[in-house]
């Protein structure tokens, strides 16, 4: 098969315009287990490729031991294979340097670092952090335990109705005091994808640091650090099809620098005396202990399965996806889909007027649809929209519209039981 | 494919949709809230206590089908029952939904339990057993907390 010989190649394929869904399907072993399957929770964790699960495999088989510690020539090749899944992380978020990942166990590790270790030694009682109503759960309560211990103001910038960023009342929340614009990249509740750029360009005019929550951007459309303008950017393994436990902090190098460790122990250290210790440089500065060296290496072959598919070629596949699904849910009566008008991806959260979204979920899930009822951890955004929750539908590369076909009848199956 | 209608009895739909009960006593001797953080549901029980015995129960609040109509038959088959015939029903349900053994019921409580019957259908919806025992955890923190009001959650 073609796609596997480029995925084992590492080759990407830029010439490639949309996708063959139905071989990119045969490459996710979950669906040989689960014919049926209609998975559409991407959004909270992806299904993994062969070669992921396979790449793993193959490193605690052949190539496993621990890294930066020996000086025999297995633990060299794990150090050199862990390093390697460094480069292949940076190339693909187009930064500087290697040095400038950090590699952690997700998305919230990476913001709790950035929050205690750049928010604590950075940030003064009354300086602000500036998020939006959008944020997930992880990118609020790190914030808030710093506001608690140090004195700094969460400041809330609101969405509009389309149920993206208002960028109108985002600038007018940035002040002289400003430290840190910290946001999602594309929303995990209604799909928007935030204007970066310009938010980047806006906070660093008014003098703030950046910093950006790819999670739901990553797996899904080409980023590029640099040219985003942002000083920190972060995401997890799990959701861009590599293996949980693992999770990228991208940092510009000069703040890294300054930034104290976080947590302490072995791994992180140039020496110690019971007097005093020396720290590492960054990255190493902020991967105490042994690191998710597994991880690492699986998150390198998802990487090289989403590069030989070709970013492109998946943002190109999601928005078509995307499109069709808000156009086939928009005509099922009594469905209110959250967000729309501004450009949104993957995402499509809605409730069905008098039917409780776990209902929902359990006649899907009897059909074989798989989907996220609940609050998405995203609780400030739902009491504001006056909701309990939402059923989400998030979509995958291996989604096609006869998913989103199936995501239809199955909510046609849940407004008949409960005679709406 | 389980049996969707083992789960959406008529029953449940019904009491889903009208549940019994709903509303607030005003000046309740035992009061608790019960939250189910995995889905926002949110549930506040009211007793009014005479003695031993369960002068009235209701109950206000959102939730899906099963957890309303759960707290609704709960109101319904807990009206007039002692602390004890209440303990002994949380007891004998709470084993009929999660598949546990509870012994054999009290013989005055049968008819209760058989109203309460058409919840079991979640025992084979592992997921949704917490939306049925949600408005008796609220119910057992409410006579433990008294008037003032708690908070359980369902882990």
């Amino acid at each position: 098969m073609v796609l596997r010989e480029a995925v084992a190649r590492h080759e990407p394929r830029p010439d490639r315009l949309g996708l063959d869904v139905a071989a990119l399907k045969r490459e996710f072993p979950v669906f040989a287990s689960h014919p049926d399957l209609v998975f559409l929770d991407s959004g909270a964790s992806a299904q993994k490729p062969r070669s992921v699960i396979d790449g793993i495999a193959d490193f605690y088989r052949n190539d496993y031991a621990n890294v930066h510690r020996g000086v025999y020539s297995l633990s060299q090749r794990a150090t050199d294979l862990f390093e390697e899944a460094r480069e292949k992380t940076r190339a693909f978020l187009n930064a500087g340097e290697a040095r400038e990942i950090v590699f952690v166990r997700g998305a919230t590790e990476a913001l709790n670092l950035v929050a205690q270790s750049w928010g604590a030694s950075q940030l003064r009682a009354g300086d602000e952090v500036l998020i939006s109503d959008l944020e997930h759960h992880s990118n609020i309560v790190p914030w808030q335990m710093l506001r608690d211990r140090i004195g700094i103001r969460l400041v809330v910038a609101p969405t509009d109705r389309t149920g993206g960023l208002n960028m109108a009342a985002f600038e007018a929340c940035l002040t002289p005091r400003t430290r840190l614009v910290a946001v999602t990249h594309v929303s995990n509740v209604t799909g928007a994808v935030l204007p970066i750029e310009r938010i980047a360009q806006l906070a660093h005019a008014a003098g703030a640091k950046v910093l950006i929550d790819g999670c739901q951007a990553v797996p899904r459309m080409p980023v590029d650090v640099r040219a985003l303008g942002c000083d920190f950017y972060l995401f997890s393994g799990h959701k861009a099809y590599g293996p949980t436990g693992i999770g990228v902090l991208y940092g510009r190098y000069e703040l890294l620098d300054a930034m104290p460790p976080w947590e302490t122990g072995g791994g992180m250290i140039l020496s110690v005396g019971f007097e005093r210790t020396e720290f590492q440089d960054p990255p190493h500065r902020f991967e105490a202990g042994t690191p998710d060296i597994a991880g690492a290496v699986g998150l390198g072959k998802a990487i090289d399965f989403i590069e030989a598919v070709g970013r492109d070629a998946i943002l190109e596949h999601e928005l078509a996806l995307t499109g069709y699904g808000v156009d086939r849910l928009s005509r099922i009566p009594g469905l209110n889909l959250l967000g729309g008008g501004q450009r949104r991806i993957s995402v499509l959260s809605f409730d069905l007027d008098g039917i409780h979204p776990h209902d929902v979920g359990t006649v899907l899930d009897q059909h074989d649809v798989a989907v996220r009822v609940g609050n998405h951890c995203a609780q400030p955004l739902m009491d504001k929209l006056g909701l309990a929750g939402t059923v989400r539908a998030s979509l995958g590369i291996y989604n096609d519209e006869h998913d989103i076909d199936r995501l239809v009848q199955a909510i046609e199956a849940a407004r008949e039981m409960f005679g709406r | 494919m389980m049996d969707l209608r083992e789960l959406y009895q008529d029953i449940i739909l019904d009491h889903g949709r009208h549940p019994r009960n709903f509303r607030a006593i005003e000046h309740p001797t035992h009061t608790a809230k019960g939250h189910n953080p995995l889905c926002g549901d949110r549930v506040t029980i009211y007793v009014s206590l005479e003695g031993d015995r369960i002068a009235d129960v209701s109950f206000e609040g959102r939730g899906c089908a099963i957890s309303t109509a759960a707290a609704s038959l709960m109101t319904e088959v807990l009206q007039g029952k002692s602390l004890d015939e209440a303990r002994a029903l949380f007891a004998q349900f709470h084993a009929r939904v999660t598949g546990g053994e509870a012994g054999e019921p009290p013989e005055p409580l049968q008819e209760d339990l058989d109203r309460l019957e058409p919840l079991t259908g979640v025992k084979t919806f592992p997921a949704r057993v917490k939306c049925a025992t949600l408005p008796w955890h609220a119910l057992e923190a409410a006579l433990k907390g008294g008037a003032e009001g708690a908070t359980v959650k369902t882990e």
